[in-house]
């Protein structure tokens, strides 16, 4: 406990790459919660030991992919009831996932625990530059409250440059 | 046609297995050689129908241990294949454990269940939900002249948690399938009577078929039905309201109108209460989060026999590793998971069940509620 400010936590954990499960590297993190403010996100400093997975070929194929559609994407409930993923959705799905982790650390306590459920709404936004944009429509679970939150979020994405979240908002649960 | 299992042991083991496949012209699946296989080291072979017997027996005769790691080859070929669903499956003979079946399937599918085992297996009315339907437990017993312990599982007390149900099925399939082969479950049901209730929150699950798949509680309607549902695990008398829970309808952990004010909790506790001089263990389980909860949620001052099922629980997840590597945590849902109240497990080790559980299957999140498929087999196999 850092007096004044909140608990500070001292993480050692391993990252594993979704895609290949045997390729791992450790991490050690710091975590301040501002006990005062809880409107802002804690504090995160962190140390990848080693690097990380290089993944420049799929990303630009992807890239690719994208750029080349005629008309802009559009998809719904990704995964599906039943857990599946068409191989053309999973790419869209991990930009998901990866983005909806700046939204949960942005809204995260010491009392949440976030996971990304579903994608319920995808679009496309094309743009003039060279960035990608997708307009999300996502739904996270948040294990304490055991309530599923539909959250919107903006995000931008380059083979180069990674992933940005623009915008994002939560959204009411249709009663 | 099956596929078999082997570790061979000794060195004559060996070449009686390497002489048994190219004599049979067996299919090596692993390794692909006679001569790569090694005392040891994993044999995986694909035994043609007509033939397996024949090299069980063998196997048998040289003393060579073997487990069936595929039981029906063609049946995972046909369902590999089946990525749509057809809306009149059937009968257990083709009934596919691998796939998550609505619940009008689950009714046929308990219903066959009795019909095809009835020595050993019936099927008990338990009560009615708010939207009126049934709720069916099935009770697997040994003819016997003594009274015998009870272990009782349900599943599906949470709508989205579909691995929940699935379980229920694959469980009852399993100890139908291997009672006479497999020496542990027949001692097992010597000396104990099974009574599964594949799922409780029948209304629930079918919303989260038809309406909306990360649906969680019931479906009673409040405030005048402007809001629906209240969590049935909340709902149970053991500290009811007190903790975790919340008197809103709207929300997701809404604990009900007072203890067991919901028909599916109160037709649940009633029987377990009646019965529960005779129930050794009571097991509940759910997803996500890959736990094996013990009592209590709504204090974290410890049971009585707290050693004990603390002990017993690792034993579990030790030998559930053991299968595929998954890791289980164990400890008390208070200390690990987070406080709640009203839950179906604290309630039954407060009315005198000494070992009573909550699993929490597969995974720790990337799928969540909706873990596909492919991943019920290895799921059961490992909670088996």
């Amino acid at each position: 406990d850092i007096d004044g400010v909140g608990p500070k936590y001292h993480l050692e954990l391993v990252l594993e790459d979704i895609v290949d499960e045997d390729s791992t590297v450790n991490c050690t993190a710091e975590v301040l919660y501002h006990l005062g403010n809880k409107n802002i996100a804690p504090d995160v400093q962190f140390t990848i030991e080693g690097e990380l997975k290089n993944a420049d070929e799929a990303d630009n194929i992807f890239y690719s992919r994208i750029k080349s559609l005629e008309n802009e994407l559009v998809a719904e409930n990704i995964p599906d009831s039943h857990g599946h993923v068409s191989p053309e959705m999973e790419p869209i799905r991990l930009l998901a996932w990866v983005a909806s982790g700046y939204v949960m650390w942005q809204n995260s306590t010491e009392n949440t625990k976030f996971q990304f459920a579903q994608i319920k709404h995808v679009k496309q936004v094309k743009r003039s530059d060279e960035y990608l944009e997708f307009d999300y429509m996502i739904l996270l679970h948040e294990m304490v409250s055991q309530e599923i939150i539909p959250w919107q979020m903006t995000v931008l994405w380059h083979p180069q440059h990674g992933v940005q979240v623009t915008q994002d908002s939560r959204q009411p649960k249709h009663a | 046609d099956q596929v078999l299992h082997i570790v061979p042991e000794t060195f004559q083991q060996v070449q009686h297995l390497q002489h048994l496949c190219s004599s049979l012209l067996l299919d090596l699946w692993k390794p692909l050689l006679p001569e790569d296989i090694w005392a040891g080291e994993d044999l995986h072979i694909r035994v043609p129908a007509p033939l397996v017997q024949e090299v069980k027996d063998s196997l048998d005769q040289h003393m060579i241990s073997y487990k069936v790691l595929i039981s029906d080859v063609q049946e995972l070929v046909d369902q590999s294949m089946r990525r749509e669903r057809t809306s009149h499956t059937q009968v257990p003979e083709g009934y596919v454990y691998t796939q998550y079946h609505p619940m009008e399937e689950i009714y046929q599918w308990m219903t066959q269940i009795q019909k095809s085992n009835s020595e050993l297996v019936t099927q008990h009315y338990l009560g009615k939900t708010i939207e009126n339907r049934t709720m069916y437990y099935l009770q697997i017993s040994q003819p016997s002249d003594k009274t015998k312990k009870i272990i009782w599982m349900d599943c599906g007390i949470h709508a989205r948690e579909w691995i929940s149900p699935a379980f229920c099925q694959w469980f009852v399939k399993e100890i139908l399938q291997n009672y006479k082969s497999d020496p542990k479950i027949s001692r097992f049901l010597k000396n104990l009577d099974l009574y599964i209730l594949p799922v409780l929150n029948i209304d629930g699950y079918i919303y989260s078929w038809e309406k909306d798949r990360l649906w969680r509680k019931n479906r009673s309607p409040h405030m005048n039905g402007t809001c629906y549902g209240t969590d049935l695990n909340r709902n149970f008398n053991s500290s009811w309201g007190s903790i975790g829970v919340s008197y809103n309808c709207s929300s997701e952990i809404f604990c009900g109108s007072g203890p067991e004010s919901e028909p599916e909790t109160r037709a649940m506790a009633q029987f377990i209460e009646r019965k529960k001089s005779d129930i050794l263990c009571y097991l509940t389980i759910h997803s996500y989060g890959q736990y094996i909860l013990t009592p209590y949620g709504s204090t974290t001052k410890p049971p009585s026999n707290s050693e004990e099922l603390m002990r017993v629980a690792k034993k579990a997840s030790a030998a559930l590793m053991g299968k595929y590597g998954t890791r289980y945590e164990v400890g008390s849902t208070s200390l690990i998971l987070y406080s709640n109240s009203g839950s179906s497990r604290d309630w039954a080790h407060m009315i005198g069940i000494p070992f009573s559980y909550t699993f929490e299957l597969r995974d720790k999140g990337s799928h969540g509620f909706v873990l596909p498929p492919d991943q019920i087999q290895p799921t059961c196999e490992e909670t088996m």
